[in-house]
């Protein structure tokens, strides 16, 4: 049945009929039809100019500030009068318009040439004869580095503009890495001068003696409320910490962070070492934090490892301790950059399971 | 290909596609439901009442006659009034049936009922009590109070409950439930005491103040909150894509057909 | 045999006729006498543009009419409704990060501090008339753009359209698609609140993600660390300049084409691959695809009215120490989504150096490797089929098995994926284990487009093998007849000339045969074919059922008993 040449036209089993004879449509067909499909599109066409009208009486007569209330329907009255007679305006010309192609005009097919899209012989031999005209016009084929010296130039011209990206933003070197994303607010703690914890949004220093077992407090440094703008925001994306206290009995502290906590509290960064979303979805019996973007899932009781999900890295956790009033306080940054991983990043520091 | 199409005609063959569909069905279903989680929960409280007589019929058989717990329940030592007064009132106590969390559901007990187990598990163990009405009460805060109850609810909220309260998930079939239609008590109460793996919010921290403006901003945002229309659930870009797909372009792929369909013919 | 509808003139849509006749009378064409009156106005632009010459090559142009093809133009129209209501809301929208206190009419925000971004969205949402209706409208444009280029990329992926001579458009289509998505994610991204401010801190990850260059790609795009001051400025100037700019070049080049080409149109009586057979332009086809314009808009009018999106002032201001349960960015980045979350976390540490596969992998070359997977498509299966014809005439999916079966694994891959980026809402409405869905979804990606794929191509494979039975035996008649040896036979109804045509007129191309390329008289036909590009042809094509000869369709008419009037479609 295949034949052994790949790509020939056979020819085709059943002869053309060639395209169906156009017969009218039943309403065209139909004076009382016709009349009533007629009807329908004057009728849209109208129906579309009082919508328009109306639309723009809405726009000015409504006012703006009342809601409208249908079950889970809930919008401002003036949006939706606005939104639907403009809408309707709108469809009713559609409606309009299809009804009389379909409907009322004639719609008999036609039958069109196509033309290849390739030139023809003659087009293609004029082109290329011109072509060589140009070329032998142009005369390089006798000044040998023209076109050689031309591909240079235009290769380099274009240089100069394409450089001043390079000033898109500052260069992650490490100096301007150090300073920027491996560097919190936490850097200017010190054991001589400790940056008090507060809650987050309330700016209220916490207490130890405030936090009960199963708690979860969204915190930050004090440090954080002198800030505003684009300088709390990039503040606020690296550190953001969360308090957990849990019963010091149900919890693995490993020995390289016994003073890292106050007696079951400690205290991790807020922001996954996924993609940077921040994470305070935390269970109180299980101790496991969940991310809500990607669901990376996070040991607390067992210094911030993953136990679930795309995360690779551990959460860091901030070592801290109390001030003589009680409250809670970190005397130094995080020892790992917080936040998504990049490739300079040293991570060989971050907790693994059965550290010590 | 050639194997299966010639004997797709063999008697076996549609007993046999049965069996498999029934067997894929079961295990994907046995996969993906989650298990029982037993729970253990801290506690602290304290008080005596005659709350005690309910206690032992409906709640001793799991938390134990004295309420120290047993492998069914935690320990209600120490839970407080607040704690009963949530879990009972929400309807989540007694749970029906084992299962990863407790839903809320219909009370089975009234008011009183409810009071006077709170009442009894207090004598257990000293905790949280059920708060005043007045401390609860949101119709007083100013329009920057309950919009600072917003910003405080979606630093400390809406990571499990959503930034509308719809509910979220939690891991192995667990959920942080919707808050629409909860009262302000027990969003009070639940807060204070954290129930099942909702974190604890004590006072010292997010203070009475700090509660109610969060209590007036749920309260705004369910009934008195702008729209653009159908809530589509609420649910953000999933629905709203799921809505673009079904009736946007599945709505106007219909119309294209109505355009371009012939119509009948007269002969 | 039918005879043919009416021959319209050929059209050569190269040339122009020039024209320096005076003013049509009315006795010589047909006109009312609105336009005759335009006469005037006619040769006034005729003198200047030759409106002759191109009314000439487009007024009577044939559309093949079918639904199929106006997926595009709901793609198109959508983007109309964009462009337009977009300029609309520039003339509110401040593009800018400078933190302001809210002093607007919505009580919620009130006293608030914010970036002038979202404080002017949301003072068109509240305080401008119609400024919701315009963000709305505008937003559900974007979902049915994107929506809608995907559904007409599929339709001309199942049918073949992407063959030759229309590799160049499949090529800017697939341009199109990409652009629409960076132009939605760049739209989304500017009122800075809460849940795409994720997003762009979801992005800023995955640029930092990327090995060598992570955080030089992050420090450009932000102007340095996240969030910095300039990213709602810069992706101001991606969304209303460079990318509008990007698809209005690509769009013109697209349809243009469209219209040098002539429409694709499937296999029916008539149809040839030399010829078109549609309805006019004029004033046929103005009237629905015109009228499908303004379908287009006035259904996202009403979703604008009728129907929230994207309600920014329940999300609030972007604070990167905030977040929503069930965060998701938009449909189209939906899969990506799901791949980066289904993803197990693997990273490797080699020295002093972090090399994220677990985002890498889903996010940038998943992304990249499909866009650039679909760019190549036709090229991928050309290598495969060795078909080199051009083609006007579309496939019936059913036709090319293992295309279409392909194309079915693609999209339960994708779909799947989508699942997955919406894993947290299916755990809790469906009340399931959110770790076990990502668990079945890791194994579920690979293996349900395999039985996609298979199921799929078995169909097809099903429907050819009727067909060829439709086409040698034809229907069942119901009418049984014994002879005279007590044998009973049932009548065919054979089947219609027209719809034999149809089933007939693509044959498809043959499995290509090993060898040098030339054939046995030593002439030189195609470029030689490996021994495995051969078995690769034989796996696509070999299974395909061809349809019969001349000589079995007669042989099958003929022999059966009696045979009873063909059907008359």
């Amino acid at each position: 049945m295949n034949d052994n040449s790949p790509n020939e036209l056979r020819r085709p089993p059943v002869d053309d009929p060639g395209p169906e004879t156009p017969t009218p449509s039943w309403v065209s067909a139909n004076p009382e039809l016709s009349k009533a499909a007629q009807r329908r599109v004057v009728g849209a066409f109208g129906l579309s100019a009082l919508s328009a009208l109306i639309s723009v009486v809405a726009y000015f007569a409504i006012p703006l500030h009342i809601q409208v209330e249908l079950g889970s329907f809930r919008a401002g009255l003036h949006n939706v009068v606005f939104g639907t007679t403009m809408g309707l305006a709108i469809l009713l010309i559609g409606i309009g318009s299809v009804t009389w192609g379909r409907n009322l005009m004639n719609d008999d097919e036609i039958v069109q040439e196509r033309h290849p899209p390739q030139s023809s012989d003659e087009d293609r031999t004029e082109a290329l004869a011109q072509l060589s005209e140009g070329v032998r016009d142009s005369g390089v084929a006798r000044r040998r580095f023209i076109m050689g010296s031309l591909g240079g130039a235009l290769g380099l011209f274009a240089l100069p503009l394409v450089v001043t990206l390079a000033g898109l933003g500052p260069w992650p070197v490490p100096s301007r890495r150090r300073a920027t994303i491996e560097r919190t607010l936490f850097a200017e703690a010190t054991p001589q001068a400790p940056i008090r914890l507060v809650n987050d949004v309330t700016f209220r220093p916490v207490k130890a003696s405030d936090i009960e077992i199963g708690q979860l407090v969204n915190a930050q440094p004090e440090n954080v409320q002198h800030l505003e703008g684009v300088e709390l925001q990039q503040a606020k994306a690296k550190s953001s910490i969360i308090l957990v206290r849990m019963d010091p009995e149900t919890i693995q502290v490993p020995e390289s962070r016994r003073d890292w906590q106050v007696s079951g509290i400690l205290c991790y960064s807020k922001i996954c070492t996924h993609v940077g979303c921040p994470i305070t979805l935390w269970e109180q019996q299980t101790h496991h934090l969940l991310c809500p973007c990607h669901q990376s899932t996070f040991d607390l009781g067992n210094s911030g490892v993953v136990v679930f999900g795309p995360a690779a890295r551990s959460l860091p956790q901030l070592k801290i301790g109390v001030d003589d009033e009680g409250y809670l306080i970190a005397t130094e940054d995080f020892r790992v950059p917080v936040g998504p991983s990049y490739f300079e990043r040293d991570s060989r520091n971050d907790f693994q399971e059965g550290d010590a | 290909m050639k194997y299966l199409s010639i004997r797709r005609r063999h008697p076996v063959a549609k007993p046999l596609i049965l069996v498999l569909a029934l067997f894929l069905v079961g295990a994907v279903y046995a996969l993906v439901v989650p298990t029982t989680q037993s729970t253990a929960a801290p506690g602290l409280s304290q008080q005596e009442a005659d709350g005690q007589a309910l206690f032992q019929v409906s709640c001793s058989s799991c938390h134990g006659l004295n309420g120290e717990g047993t492998s069914q329940g935690p320990s209600l030592v120490g839970v407080g009034a607040a704690a009963v007064d949530f879990q009972v009132g929400t309807g989540r106590m007694p749970m029906a049936k084992p299962g990863a969390q407790a839903p809320r559901k219909k009370s089975e007990f009234s008011a009183e009922e409810t009071a006077a187990l709170a009442a009894y598990v207090a004598t257990l163990g000293p905790g949280p009590a059920v708060p005043d009405a007045s401390v609860v009460d949101p119709s007083n805060l100013t329009e920057e109070e309950i919009a600072r109850g917003g910003d405080l609810f979606r630093t400390n909220c809406s990571a499990c409950h959503n930034i509308s309260g719809q509910g979220g998930a939690l891991p192995d079939g667990k959920y942080a439930p919707p808050l629409t239609g909860v009262e302000p008590t027990h969003v009070y109460e639940a807060m204070r005491t954290g129930p099942q793996q909702m974190p604890v919010f004590s006072k010292n921290v997010i203070t009475d103040e700090d509660a109610q403006q969060i209590i007036g901003y749920l309260q705004t945002v369910s009934k008195e909150n702008q729209g653009g229309g159908l809530s589509l659930g609420n649910l953000g870009p999933v629905t709203e894509g799921l809505w673009a797909w079904v009736v946007g372009i599945g709505g106007l792929a219909i119309l294209a057909v109505w355009v371009t369909s012939k119509g009948a013919r007269s002969k | 045999m039918a005879t043919p509808a009416r021959m319209a003139e050929p059209t050569d849509p190269s040339s122009a006729a020039t024209s320096t006749r005076t003013a049509l009378r009315s006795d010589q064409v047909d006109l009312p006498p609105a336009l005759t009156n335009r006469a005037k106005e006619a040769k006034w632009l005729d003198e200047r543009l030759g409106i002759g010459g191109v009314g000439k090559a487009f007024l009577r142009y044939a559309f093949p009419n079918h639904w199929s093809f106006l997926i595009g133009e709901i793609a198109l129209w959508s983007f109309v409704v964009l462009l337009i209501t977009g300029v609309f809301l520039t003339l509110w929208f401040k593009p800018s990060m400078a933190e302001v206190e809210y002093n607007g009419s919505y009580q919620l925000m009130k006293g608030m501090m914010m970036s002038q971004a979202f404080a002017s969205t949301v003072d068109i949402s509240m305080d401008v008339r119609g400024g919701l209706l315009l963000r709305q409208m505008h937003h559900w444009a974007a979902l049915l753009f994107v929506s809608a280029a995907f559904v007409h990329a599929a339709r001309v992926f199942f049918t073949g359209a992407f063959r030759k001579p229309r590799e160049v458009q499949w090529l800017l289509g697939v341009g199109l698609l990409f652009l629409a998505t960076m132009g939605g994610f760049s739209g989304y991204s500017l009122p800075d609140d809460l849940l795409s401010g994720t997003g762009l801190r979801f992005a800023d990850g995955l640029m930092r993600s990327i090995p060598l260059v992570g955080t030089w790609v992050e420090f450009f795009v932000f102007n340095g660390e996240f969030p910095g001051d300039l990213i709602i400025s810069r992706l101001y100037m991606v969304h209303i300049l460079l990318i509008p700019a990007l698809i209005l070049a690509l769009v013109a080049a697209h349809v243009g084409l469209v219209a040098y080409y002539h429409h694709t149109q499937y296999p029916g009586p008539g149809r040839t691959e030399h010829n078109v057979v549609g309805e006019p332009a004029f004033p046929v086809y103005i009237a629905k695809a015109g009228g499908l314009f303004f379908l287009t808009w006035g259904v996202l009018a009403l979703f604008g009215a009728l129907v929230t999106i994207n309600p920014v002032w329940t999300y609030g201001p972007y604070n990167p120490a905030q977040v929503t349960a069930g965060s998701q960015p938009d449909w189209y980045m939906g899969w990506v989504e799901g791949a980066v979350r289904i993803m197990p976390g693997w990273e490797s540490h080699w020295g002093p150096t972090t090399w994220s596969w677990n985002i890498f992998i889903p996010g940038v070359i998943l992304l990249g490797g499909f866009f650039t997977v679909m760019a190549l498509w036709p090229w991928i299966e050309q290598w495969f089929t060795g078909d080199t014809r051009s083609h006007h005439l579309l496939e019936f999916p059913w036709q090319n098995a293992t295309r279409t079966g392909i194309g079915v694994a693609i999209i339960t891959f994708m779909l799947l994926l989508q699942f997955g980026g919406a894993n947290d809402l299916i755990a809790t409405h469906f009340a399931l284990s959110l770790n076990a869905i990502t668990w079945f979804l890791r194994f579920a990606v690979f293996l349900g487009p395999i039985i996609a794929f298979w199921v799929t191509k078995r169909i097809c494979l099903g429907i050819q093998r009727r067909r060829e039975e439709r086409l040698v035996h034809g229907s069942p008649s119901g009418h049984m007849h014994r002879n005279a040896d007590g044998a009973y036979h049932e009548d065919d109804v054979p089947i219609g000339r027209d719809e034999a045509f149809t089933l007939t007129s693509t044959p498809g191309p043959d499995p290509l045969e090993a060898g040098p390329g030339t054939d046995a008289r030593g002439v030189h036909r195609n470029e030689p074919v490996s021994t495995r590009r051969a078995r690769a042809s034989r796996w696509w094509l070999g299974d395909n059922i061809a349809a019969p000869t001349r000589e079995e369709l007669e042989a099958g008419h003929s022999g059966d008993g009696h045979e009873l009037e063909p059907s008359k479609k």
